[in-house]
């Protein structure tokens, strides 16, 4: 599955990045590792971007971002 | 005080929110200058550290970033400053509070040659939380010195200068924390045989591999030989290389964090408590349009307690005092901001008035005109201009830093993104019904050039709290002579249709000359804290440094210019401001009149007064204040009196009286047109001034012809509409063809652009 399908409240680990260029750079540099443990902690009040916790922060990014994500729930 | 050269210079580099700026700050104190880096609107900061013991560093203050591989232009700006101008050493600043993804960025600079001194701030923090670090273990671990401080107290700043000092003496070779692989050491040995001899060949291999951007444009040979070894390789070491850091920083520094470690649901810390009020999903937006009311209450309300409603204080205070008019007024009680305002404005105008009374033999009117309305005029224009525009930055700020107005990004992003930009813009935009000079300074945090073009378009048709007196009046006029509603539901109506045309604007330019992927949108919500009054005022004492420094002149002389221009006539005899209808401008007003016959303010309204509504077009420009300002002067040259008393609304209503008795037409539909215009138009100088300075370079002349264009396309089309309401039909169908060419125009271009890739 991906990150955009994840509920609230659910934790993951991230398995790769998808897609290309700066936004997978980006989303790597943050953190957004393979293994990395990632908490969906809410969603904007319009459903979208969400927030999530990895790493011991806090990072909100765009569905359209998340989709690129691939993850394995716990 | 003769200026002793620095011993070294130290960069500082950090994740944003890391307390790079509070270090900064705490080294350099006073010294700190404030300006661009060469080619961008990107502000560089730098200062000096004195050595206790005689001695200085300079110290420059470097973009926030999370990686040296570039994103924004503001990231391009701190990698090409580490690896092109090469300091002496660079200070990483590290939040231990937020450990790996900050040491993140340190395992990149480590590769380059250049020293290193970690400095782990928010020490103060991390004990809060219950938690040490183990400082000498993790300098071993990374291989460079690593210094605790707290950039908020002052805490370790001697110490960590000092092993600045020392390793700015030395010479390093980088490392790298990745295990080493057959691909890896070959293209390090493409890069270190190369006759051109790149500086920082670890670095510079590592970035080939990741197939960085910038390393394909500087080194575009050597590139392509690793991309060759990487195809051969099968591995993907894009993600590889990002993992491999986030693996030594969890195996090798995250366990020199003593103390309990939860898991990231487990965590609910105060920022989470609060983030569940303000981000909530119902009470989110209510809250955030609540706070908005609040600042803006507090900046422009001429009745902070709503006293007058209540006549509470309603003759409590004796009339004709002092106070009066200072503090209140009409038995209400003024905002703070306005009370800072007025106090600025009886300093000057008391100023002025005993300049005034210094020059007041009658044979010098005119130089005493000159240097009370046209000197001290301009000057006072500026800094009248300064209490509430710096009020309102200071909440801004206080927004800005203690890490809500990400929140409001994020909330707002949906919205933003059908229109090209990110929630980031929509503070910008708030911001100008305050005033289009802190808005606009505010665009420096969006990302991209694009973004802040189209949002610094827009700001002005967010109408300021210097045009609404244009709204009352006008529309006191609509309802008093034309019968039209209420004229606060004008005033309302006229606050909304702004908007409408920047939606407009914005979609119509995302379609056409400002063309863009939609930005990603992958931003860190910084943990909420409590904003620094020392930073918040060296934060202001900035903006105020900047506003002088850029505004101050073109206000100055435009205002004097004017100033001349309405109180000579063609053979230089001097005039009062009540004979303003002899002036040099009033005849350059009659010269551009004919210009505003499609907005319904031009030739119609006939050649004895019509010219009226040009001039104030023009006296607008210095600040929209003087519109209704000019008015007045034109009502008491009108009615052959020495100074206009009736309300502002009064002073319209003569003119318009004045045009209408000498055979011209004023209708309902050109007044509203004539606020559109002025809603809509280019703002006053000092906005003009600070769009320059914040615009990519080249952009202000077609950002000018953008605000004359709309202004006048926008009031035509309110002119036609409201005068012959037939015409919206027009006005519709051409609005939709316009937006049916851009929709094609994009297409065609990124079809080509497809093509092309």
């Amino acid at each position: 599955m991906h990150l955009d399908e994840l509920k609230v409240g659910e934790t993951a680990f991230v398995e790769k990045i998808e897609g290309e260029g700066r936004v997978r750079r980006r989303l790597l540099d943050m953190g957004i590792t393979p293994g990395a443990e990632i908490y969906l902690r809410k969603k904007a009040p319009l459903g979208d971007p969400i927030e999530i916790t990895l790493r011991g922060y806090e990072l909100t990014l765009r569905k359209t971002e998340a989709k690129a994500v691939s993850v394995v729930k716990r | 005080m003769k200026k002793e050269k620095s011993e070294f210079t130290a960069a500082l580099l950090g994740n944003p929110n890391s307390g790079k700026t509070t270090l900064f700050n705490s080294l350099t104190g006073a010294t700190a200058y404030v300006g661009n880096w060469p080619g961008v609107t990107v502000e560089k900061r730098s200062g000096e550290f004195r050595f206790k013991k005689g001695g200085s560093a300079e110290i420059v203050d470097l973009p926030g970033i999370y990686s040296l591989s570039p994103y924004s232009p503001e990231e391009e700006i701190a990698r090409s400053y580490i690896i092109d101008s090469r300091p002496d050493v660079v200070i990483d600043v590290v939040d231990c509070t937020n450990l790996e993804r900050n040491l993140y960025l340190t395992t990149q600079v480590l590769e380059t040659d250049v020293p290193v001194v970690i400095a782990l701030n928010m020490t103060d923090a991390l004990k809060k939380e219950g938690k040490a670090i183990d400082a000498s273990r993790l300098s071993k671990v990374l291989g460079a010195r690593v210094v605790a401080i707290s950039a908020l107290k002052g805490e370790g700043l001697d110490e960590l200068m000092a092993a600045a000092k020392e390793a700015a003496k030395e010479k390093r070779k980088g490392s790298s924390v990745l295990p080493s692989s057959d691909e890896l050491k070959e293209a390090l040995s493409i890069y270190s045989s190369d006759e051109s001899e790149v500086s920082s060949p670890l670095f510079h291999s590592i970035k080939a591999l990741e197939r960085d951007e910038l390393e394909k444009k500087a080194n575009p040979h050597l590139c392509e030989k690793v991309e060759k070894l990487v195809e051969g390789s099968g591995i993907d070491y894009e993600t590889w290389i990002a993992d491999e850091r986030y693996k030594f920083i969890e195996r090798e520094c995250s366990p020199c964090l003593e103390g309990k470690r939860e898991s990231e649901r487990e965590k609910l810390s105060f920022s989470d408590k609060v983030d569940r009020v303000l981000t909530n999903r119902w009470a989110g937006i209510p809250i955030f349009v609540a706070i908005l009311f609040i600042v803006f209450h507090i900046v422009f309300s001429e009745d902070f307690l709503y006293l007058s409603y209540t006549g509470a204080i309603q003759g409590t205070f004796a009339e004709g005092t002092m106070w009066e008019g200072l503090f209140y007024a009409d038995g209400a009680i003024m905002s703070p901001g306005v009370i800072m305002a007025n106090f600025v404005n009886c300093l000057t105008g008391g100023l002025t008035e005993v300049v005034g009374n210094w020059i007041s033999d009658p044979s010098l009117v005119p130089l005493r005109g000159f240097i009370c309305d046209g000197i001290l005029g301009g000057l006072f224009a500026v800094i009248g201009f300064l209490p509430q525009i710096l009020f309102l930055f200071f909440f801004f700020s206080i927004l800005e830093d203690s890490g809500y107005m990400a929140r409001v990004a994020f909330i707002f992003d949906r919205i933003f993104r059908r229109f090209g930009l990110s929630g980031r813009s929509l503070l910008p935009m708030i911001m100008g019904f305050g005033c289009s000079v802190p808005a606009i300074m505010n665009t420096r945090t969006l990302n991209g050039d694009k973004e802040r073009i189209k949002t610094i378009r827009v700001i002005p048709f967010f109408s300021c709290m210097a045009k609404a007196p244009i709204l009352s009046a006008v529309a006191g006029t609509l309802s008093a002579d034309f019968g039209w509603a209420a004229s606060d539901l004008v005033a309302l109506s006229v606050y909304l249709l702004g908007i409408l045309v920047a939606i407009i604007s914005v979609v119509l330019m995302h379609l056409t000359t400002q063309r863009e992927a939609v930005p990603p949108f992958v931003m860190e919500l910084p943990s909420y804290h409590l904003p620094q009054p020392r930073a918040l005022a060296i934060h202001i004492y900035d903006k105020a440094k900047h506003f002088f420094k850029k505004a101050f002149t073109i206000i100055f002389l435009t205002t004097i210019a004017i100033w001349v221009l309405s109180h000579f006539s063609w053979d230089y005899t001097y005039l009062e401001n009540n004979q303003i209808n002899v002036s040099i401008l009033s005849d350059i007003g009659r010269l551009i009149q004919p210009l505003f016959t499609p907005l319904g303010f031009g030739s119609q309204l006939g050649t004895a007064w019509g010219w009226a509504f040009a001039v104030t077009a023009i006296t607008g420009l210095i600040a929209k204040e003087n519109v209704i300002m000019t008015m007045a002067y034109l009502g008491a040259a009108i009615l052959q009196i020495e100074e206009f008393g009736g309300s502002d609304a009064e002073a319209v209503g003569a003119v318009v009286e004045a045009i209408t008795l000498s055979g011209g037409v004023v209708s309902s539909g050109a007044l509203f047109a004539f606020i559109m215009f002025n809603v809509l138009t280019v703002p006053c100088f000092a906005a003009v001034a600070t769009a320059r300075s914040e615009l990519p370079s080249g952009k202000i002349g077609p950002t000018l012809l953008f605000w004359l264009l709309v202004s006048y396309l926008g009031g035509t089309a309110f002119y036609l509409m409201i005068d012959w309401p037939w015409t919206i039909a027009i006005v519709v169908a051409l609005l939709a063809a316009a937006f049916a060419g851009a929709f094609f125009y994009d297409r065609r271009k990124s079809a080509s652009e497809k093509e092309r890739a």
